[in-house]
């Protein structure tokens, strides 16, 4: 019950980072539109930390 | 020509195949050992047949015939080594029995499976014995070293990229365009060499990391690929395989490590004397242990829930059968099933990329040479 909720914890602190390198980006791709190949492969690359992160919790909290 | 050759070499190996499965079919008249077949229709049962999925297997099991409860499947050979030595057989000798009934016995030594793990019964022992716990008391794990599902499917990867890539390098030989499947790979190599390695590892630097960068994505990527057939690979959704990976990365980086790496990890330059040996720990245990254990839970924990969301789509058709009918749910989990597969074609580039890309960021980071004024 109790890692059910730490879960959900995890899931909405990762929806926030996810939510805000996606923002950012989308509002970096839009002033710099000829940027937008370096700033995908950074935005997924910090994507892909964060979700290392989650998943490392969610294992840990199984 | 190439082409021709490894086009004829794959369809011996699929007759090879289809000729043990055959023979498996004929071989299973005989098992009497599972009640009723294996029906799969409580969620409990649904919940235990997505682990077995998961999990590694000893054969490739296909399907199962419930009213006749005969097993479609090939079976894969076991290599054991055991107190006695080493024992090898095919795994049809348990009649695809996983909880420790059937017992083999190959020139004196006497061997079960239990849950996917080969166990040894202790001398004198006839039937395995178990503790309130359901863990086997008269019996003792062997070391394995069959050539079980997940091993399989890594040599059927060796083998599908020493066929591409072979023929792609020979192509070279004779002008600068490749011909036939080369020209499919050539510019996935390229993608690699350009988007990854390069603005990754420096200019100066890239060429001597490229074999490892290009080998761990595509072994990655054809393995992710193979998890969406329905022979039900799921070899990179093994921990122990994203382990061995991640040790990969992590021994490369570590000893191409360059003189400012080290100084710049162990003794950090512009900080106060106070703080450089507690940053020194905070650094080492970093690029030992944290950076490798984000590379393998990634991958692991990727593969493992996208295998687990299409199975239990799938077991939509048994969960919603009462309540929507046969055909409805049949429908709907044929639908999502289908969304999310084609969602997890996108998943498995994206997890080989995201691996190569950190593999490099570290490599990248590690044999940096900064200016000196």
């Amino acid at each position: 019950m109790y890692n059910l909720i730490g879960a959900g914890l995890i899931v909405i602190g990762a929806g926030l980072g996810l939510g805000k390198i996606g923002g950012s980006a989308m509002e970096a791709i839009a002033r710099q539109p000829e940027a937008a190949g370096k700033i995908q492969t950074a935005m997924i690359i910090i994507g892909a930390l964060l979700e290392g992160l989650a998943f490392g919790a969610l294992i840990l909290g199984k | 020509m190439v082409a021709t050759k490894s086009i004829k070499f794959i369809a011996i190996l699929v007759l090879m195949m289809t000729s043990v499965f055959a023979f498996a079919n004929e071989g299973e008249h005989d098992n009497q050992h599972h009640e009723g077949g294996n029906k799969v229709d409580t969620p409990e049962e649904i919940k235990e047949y997505i682990a077995h999925h998961l999990k590694d297997s000893h054969d490739f099991h296909l399907y199962t015939n419930n009213e006749t409860g005969t097993h479609v499947s090939f079976p894969l050979p076991v290599i054991v080594w055991t107190s006695e030595g080493l024992r090898t057989f095919m795994s049809s000798e348990f009649h695809h029995d996983d909880a420790g009934h059937v017992i083999v016995e190959k020139d004196g030594v006497k061997l079960t499976k239990i849950h996917s793990k080969i166990y040894e019964l202790e001398a004198g022992a006839d039937e395995v014995v178990f503790d309130d716990h359901h863990h086997a008391e008269n019996a003792h794990k062997v070391l394995d070293f069959s050539i079980t599902k997940s091993v399989f499917g890594m040599l059927l990867a060796g083998l599908l990229m020493i066929l591409g890539f072979g023929a792609l390098a020979k192509g070279y030989k004779k002008g600068a365009i490749p011909t036939g499947f080369g020209r499919a790979l050539e510019p996935l190599v390229i993608y690699v060499r350009d988007e990854i390695a390069r603005p990754n590892i420096g200019e100066k630097k890239y060429r001597k990391f490229m074999s490892f960068l290009l080998t761990v994505f595509f072994f990655i990527w054809i393995l992710n690929l193979l998890g969406l057939t329905p022979l039900g690979f799921n070899v990179t959704g093994q921990i122990a395989v994203t382990v061995c990976l991640a040790i990969f990365t992590v021994v490369i980086y570590l000893f191409s490590g360059s003189k400012d790496f080290w100084g710049h990890t162990l003794w950090m330059p512009g900080v106060p004397y106070i703080l450089r040996p507690i940053l020194a720990v905070i650094e080492l245990i970093g690029f030992v242990l944290i950076k490798p254990f984000s590379l393998l839970v990634r991958l692991f924990a990727n593969m493992t829930a996208g295998h687990f969301v299409v199975m239990s789509l799938i077991a939509l058709v048994i969960t919603m059968k009462e309540a929507f009918g046969p055909v409805a749910s049949t429908g709907v989990s044929l639908a999502l099933a289908l969304f999310i597969s084609v969602i997890e074609i996108l998943v498995a580039f994206l997890q080989a990329f995201i691996f190569t890309m950190l593999s490099s960021l570290f490599i990248g980071m590690a044999v940096e040479e900064h200016d000196h004024h």
